[in-house]
């Protein structure tokens, strides 16, 4: 058992070496996930951000290093403890054919259960609170199989807020949803980040959403390395972007929210012929 | 003590005021004040109790009915010993321990039918088809040719040659996870290998080595005594109450390793301690009769359809395996009478155009 650390941050990673089979993604990693933060983790493809919160979510054991809630090892817990304070929504998961909404939702209270306390009235209203955070209750009976994309994603949420843990963690909740439900996904982790006080740990690949959402950024390099982290209108800069993304790019106030936001630099210019045409027109350094 | 049922139709929107609308399916149960909650399906405490009234009429039809017809009165006397005589030896020594080995049998194959399909996400994955009833027989093919050993020690060959082709096909799977397609595929090749190595045994064995052999494959209830009937009512009566409580799990596994893991489940152990138990399950139930297919593989499916549940309901499953193969036995025991057909024939060609049925929806599944 490791010493505990009540000044610290409740979810935090010392010194981590991840690596799955002999492949290791990343070597003394360490993190701190601000309590009551919305963090979003970004890097370019493969650079160890999914690694990095499978860890944090006790799915990886480290080869080295220890991932700490509340001041223990995550190790240390019983898994269903865990359960009750940590979320994850991982990137997939199956439903079981012909599940309605409501009892997919309801799985999320087993943590909470016991043999002979299968259903109580705690379950019931956290299950009906968490159905209408997501707007899911309307879909309650109908089979999960019917529903849409962005519909199903946000019965998963609501599965996992179900569980009421106050620390959540989201890996790439946004993929497979068009532009209308990334955003209403985004807004509602944003709403119980604002509302519940939830820490809420999301990776995300689209730049611009992690500025717009974040209130601390971890910007990660290929190799699992932490190449910036802090408030976004702090961190994001062109010379971040282009030496970790190799993207040029431009960064603007977010017309909308003045938030970082980044523009790529322009294409090069191609000409009928398809042949590169020469020079490139607008490169800001 | 009160216990207030509540009426659970949920999605229906209540009156306006009304409290929020039940948003789960099926009945809630509370007693002592919130210390024990239930949550029961009204359609699986449905389809169960028809299963159990199907047993009971199975079973008592079964001790009743043959050449020597009883009153259910007779059989209940030499039930209760209270018979001596021509009763008493019909339903004691004759009919009883036959149709409770095939209770058991049937329910311990439905029950690792339902684990096994259940963990490898699959309804291919039972234990006949991955192999593990062939391996059990490679087992019982060598006490039979090689060491021409007794029915005791026959039954111990196929329970040691199921279990040893688990471990195969784990040790075949090692460092890629129980993952449910790769297990099926590895299972089906290890179970031809099996059935090659088999074919072997019975060319190098004598006539009368054949012939015991082809009659153990066969799969039949034929002769089975109350030594048989007490060996698998003891390993079920082990087996069952752990994979019950872990039923809860298993259904949380199906969903994937994360999402169980997020939920505060052990996978790891979850799924070690209930492979063991389907295994041993097969693998006690085939020491006992001989390989009897079809059971495994459809029980437990038709019961997810009857009851329309999303979890494994693995009791339902036990139960319907149970009749499956009562059934089955009456029917070629009374049907087909005098010959005495092995009711592994009967699951057998029932069996088959199951499986056909299921690899025609499964690839439309995979392609759509």
């Amino acid at each position: 058992m490791t010493a505990k650390n009540p000044s610290g941050p409740r979810l935090r990673a010392e010194d981590l070496t991840l690596s799955y089979d002999r492949r290791t993604v990343a070597t003394s990693l360490s993190v701190d996930i601000p309590d009551r933060s919305f963090t979003v983790i970004v890097g370019p493809n493969a650079c160890g951000k999914s690694t990095l919160l499978s860890a944090l979510a006790r799915m990886l054991t480290p080869k080295a290093g220890q991932v700490y809630l509340d001041g223990a090892a995550i190790s240390s817990y019983r898994s269903r403890e865990v359960a009750r304070r940590l979320g994850l929504l991982p990137q997939s998961s199956s439903a079981p054919g012909g599940i309605t909404v409501g009892d997919l939702v309801a799985r999320g209270r087993y943590p909470h259960q016991r043999l002979l306390k299968q259903w109580s009235a705690e379950d019931e209203a956290a299950v009906t609170e968490a159905m209408r955070q997501t707007g899911v209750l309307d879909l309650a009976d109908r089979p999960v199989d019917d529903l849409s994309g962005g519909q199903r994603q946000r019965v998963w949420l609501s599965m996992v807020l179900a569980q009421q843990t106050s620390v959540l963690l989201l890996d790439e909740p946004t993929t497979f949803l068009d532009i209308a439900h990334q955003v209403e996904v985004l807004d509602l982790c944003a709403e119980l980040h604002a509302r519940k006080g939830h820490t809420v740990v999301a990776v995300l690949h689209d730049l611009n959403q992690a500025c717009r959402y974040a209130t601390h950024l971890i910007v990660m390099r290929p190799g699992g390395v932490v190449a910036a982290q802090g408030d976004p209108a702090a961190v994001m800069t062109a010379e971040l972007v282009e030496d970790v993304f190799g993207l040029p790019c431009r960064i603007i106030d977010d017309p909308e929210t003045g938030t970082p936001l980044m523009v790529p630099a322009a294409p090069r210019r191609y000409d009928a012929e398809g042949t590169t045409g020469g020079t490139v027109l607008t490169r800001t350094p | 003590m009160s216990v207030p049922v509540r009426e659970a139709k949920a999605a229906a929107p209540g009156p306006a005021g009304a409290p929020a609308p039940r948003v789960v399916g099926g009945r809630v149960v509370r007693a002592g004040r919130g210390a024990v909650s239930l949550r029961v399906r009204g359609r699986t405490v449905a389809v169960t109790a028809l299963l159990l009234a199907a047993l009971v009429l199975v079973v008592g039809t079964t001790l009743t009915t043959g050449d020597f017809p009883l009153t259910v009165g007779e059989v209940l006397r030499a039930l209760t010993g209270n018979d001596t005589g021509a009763a008493d030896f019909v339903v004691n020594t004759l009919r009883m321990p036959r149709v409770l080995t095939a209770v058991f049998v049937g329910a311990a194959l439905a029950v690792s039918g339902a684990i096994l399909q259940s963990l490898t996400r699959n309804s291919l994955g039972s234990p006949d088809i991955i192999g593990f009833t062939n391996g059990s027989a490679v087992g019982a093919l060598v006490v039979i040719v090689l060491l021409h050993g007794s029915m005791t020690q026959i039954a111990l060959g196929a329970l040691a040659g199921g279990l040893a082709t688990a471990l195969a096909v784990h040790l075949l799977m090692i460092g890629r996870g129980l993952q449910g397609f790769r297990l099926v595929v590895i299972g089906v090749g290890v179970s031809a290998l099996l059935l090659a190595v088999n074919s072997y045994l019975i060319t190098r064995a004598t006539f009368q080595e054949a012939l015991e052999a082809q009659s153990w494959l066969i799969g039949s209830l034929g002769n089975r005594t109350w030594t048989h009937a007490n060996a698998i009512g003891l390993a079920l009566a082990v087996l069952l109450p752990p994979a019950l409580l872990l039923s809860r799990r298993l259904a949380l596994v199906e969903m994937g390793d994360l999402t169980a893991t997020a939920l505060g489940v052990n996978v790891h152990r979850t799924r070690t301690t209930l492979l063991v138990i389907g295994v041993a399950l097969a693998a006690f139930a085939t020491a006992v009769t001989g390989p009897i297919w079809f059971v495994a593989l459809a029980a437990p499916q038709v019961v997810r359809r009857l009851t329309g549940s999303p979890a494994p309901a693995l009791l339902s499953s036990a139960l319907m395996g149970a009749v499956l193969l009562a059934l089955s036995d009456l029917v070629v025991q009374r049907a087909f009478a005098p010959a005495l057909l092995p009711v592994g024939t009967a699951t057998g060609a029932l069996g088959g155009i199951y499986l056909i049925r299921l690899l025609i929806t499964e690839s439309r599944k995979s392609r759509a």
